[in-house]
């Protein structure tokens, strides 16, 4: 039983025969063994985790002010920036975080592409991971939606409208989602149910999932190196150093430095140029007038300028959930046995440097109006993000790598 | 329990239809949950048919009205708009332009797509991803006049004709109407055959 297993007496020794406490703190942070040589990449999942309970603790007391009705959400939330009490405040703090959320998260998969860490054993790490990516898209776009401005609302015209491209169900399905013929108060009603209490229930319940599989396999590291391979007389990887207190005393440089940066943006640039907060969304939601230029935002417009490129509306829509899809597929597609991007081959590093540029290019460009130049190079970088999914599976069969050490360098 | 004497196939039928009970139990349940996301009996009736006043309307104004939420358009087409849609070179860049996969009323399957050719009367939201486009009657070399998409540049002609090479699939939408009298039109219903 448990009393024979290093609980002691006193209150932890009480509660350890009642509930695991110690047994989990050990098996998840002060013997976890986490790689010694994790480098700052390593600091956005823990980061991603700090700006998702940001978000839970100001949206909690956003809603505490908020109205979701057709007629209110707009001017409560002026009164939430005006009125309340540091009200500003919050509200940029969870404006600005949802932009965070997403730098974070960004980087966080970038990390796990540059070094494999999507690959065997971690194919389900990386899975529950891109369902929090999805997931997390659902919570920025209905979040959006909240405000009530003109942005809000015609943006959600148009996402909810992609669904309109599906054959035969379309319509009917669109209709089911607004629950009325145009976005109304019967959308906002239920997006806020959604964004306050579904999805985040369901965000919390994956990111437990993926970190009870991380935890399972371990983490990967720089060297794509398995440390597991390599145990001491007692079984701990030699090139292993427990998660706490090591990497949890590093991981809050990592917390110092992003909260430096967080608070600039939140007290200096909360509306970031239009690119955090669009200026049309400081106009009440009209349902007779689209903005001239309507554009999501950043963290949509890749995708979004996908669907632009394409001058079909079904294809269109394919090809932008495709490449999310692709994201997806990724453990399978690639077929390489190296993890690292430190023994990969230059191919690979060229493909990867393709897939940063296209990405980026097709963010800047979804932001923006369209234009035939744009459309163009819309079209190339589309090219080259399907590009790297493709040429990293025909590659990835006979990849002249580099030959990985056997313990972490 | 001793195991040996069990009747496995007596347990696995009745674990399979405790399942499929179970599961069609599941489902029914879901049912109302699922269709309280449908328009409610409030919505549904505020996209009853409305009245509207046409009369007032001069050639080449527009005016909105508001049907099932949606803005309804009326433009009264002045004869230099009508004139160009069935000139050729508008045409030869549409895509739809005999409105064959668009949706409109049989009585106004026409090159006005409306019943009288001067006043259009059609569902101002972009069949792409239902923005609402903007109302551009100034014709220039390269565009024939008609409505221009913002979101996503389809452009349309003063018959919501969509031309080719955008990314609207089809014809804007015209709403079922007819006429009360020369002014009046009903949004919403066809009239009495």
């Amino acid at each position: 039983m448990s009393e024979n297993n290093n609980s002691g007496n006193g209150l932890l020794g009480w509660i350890d025969a009642r509930f695991p406490l110690t047994k989990m703190f050990e098996e998840h942070l002060s013997k976890y063994y986490a790689p010694k040589n994790f480098n700052f990449w390593y600091f956005f999942g823990s980061l991603a985790l700090l700006v998702l309970v940001m978000q839970i603790v100001t949206g909690i007391f956003l809603t505490m002010h908020y109205k979701p009705d057709g007629g209110m959400a707009f001017s409560s939330v002026e009164y939430i920036m005006r009125d309340v009490d540091w009200g500003w405040l919050i509200r940029y703090l969870h404006s600005t975080g949802s932009s965070a959320f997403f730098i974070v998260v960004y980087l966080h998969m970038f990390r796990g592409v540059m070094y494999g860490s999507y690959q065997k054993p971690r194919e389900l790490i990386w899975l529950f991971g891109m369902f929090i990516y999805v997931a997390l898209m659902a919570e920025a776009f209905m979040g959006y939606l909240l405000p009530w401005g003109q942005m809000s609302y015609w943006g959600a015209q148009v996402i909810i409208s992609l669904f309109g491209a599906i054959p035969v169900v379309g319509d009917e399905l669109t209709l089911w989602i607004r629950g009325d013929f145009v976005i109304s108060d019967a959308t906002l009603n239920r997006f806020f149910a959604l964004h306050v209490v579904a999805v985040p229930l369901v965000l919390l319940m994956l990111v437990v999932m993926h970190i009870l599989a991380l935890h399972e396999v371990g983490s990967n590291n720089p060297d794509g190196v398995e440390i597991k391979k390599n145990k001491d007389e007692n079984g701990i990887p030699l090139d292993g150093i427990p998660f706490h207190p090591y990497y949890s005393v590093k991981d809050l440089v990592g917390v110092v430095v992003f909260l430096i940066l967080f608070s600039i943006v939140v007290f200096f640039a909360p509306e970031m140029g239009g690119y955090f907060l669009e200026y049309a969304n400081f106009i009440p939601a009209d349902q007779f007038k689209t903005p001239e230029h309507i554009a999501p935002v950043w963290y949509f417009t890749p995708f979004y300028a996908i669907l632009r490129a394409i001058p079909d509306k079904l294809l269109g829509v394919i090809a932008m959930f495709g490449s999310i899809i692709m994201l997806f597929l990724l453990p399978w597609i690639d077929r390489g046995k190296v993890k690292s991007i430190r023994y990969r081959s230059s191919a690979f590093k060229w493909l990867l440097a393709m897939l940063v540029v296209s990405f980026i290019g097709l963010g800047y460009l979804g932001a923006l109006p369209l234009t035939d130049t744009r459309t163009f190079f819309a079209r190339v970088y589309s090219i080259g993000y399907f590009g790297f999914f493709i040429g990293l599976w025909w590659i990835s069969k006979n990849e002249n790598t580099r030959p990985v050490p056997e313990r972490v360098q | 329990m001793s195991s040996d004497d069990a009747d496995y196939s007596r347990r696995r039928f009745l674990t399979a239809a405790t399942v499929v009970v179970g599961a069609v139990g599941t489902v029914v349940t879901a049912v109302p949950f699922v269709a309280s996301w449908n328009p409610s009996a409030r919505a549904k009736s505020a996209g009853a048919p409305v009245k509207a006043d046409i009369g007032k309307l001069e050639p080449g104004q527009q005016i909105i009205f508001k049907w099932q939420g949606k803005p309804v358009w009326v433009v009264r087409r002045d004869e230099q708009a009508l004139a160009t849609l069935e000139d050729s070179r508008l045409t030869e860049k549409l895509r739809d332009v005999e409105s064959e996969d668009s949706i409109q009323p049989e009585y106004t399957k026409n090159v006005y797509r409306s019943i009288k050719p001067e006043y259009l009367i059609m569902v101002g939201i972009c069949t792409h991803l239902g923005c609402s486009p903007t109302y551009r009657p100034e014709i220039t070399t390269d565009f024939q006049g008609g409505f221009f998409c913002p979101c996503h540049g389809s452009k349309f002609d003063f018959s919501g004709r969509v031309y080719a090479g955008v990314p609207a699939p089809t014809n804007l939408t015209i709403p079922p109407h007819y006429y009360i009298n020369d002014d009046v039109i009903l949004i919403g219903e066809d009239g009495l055959a």
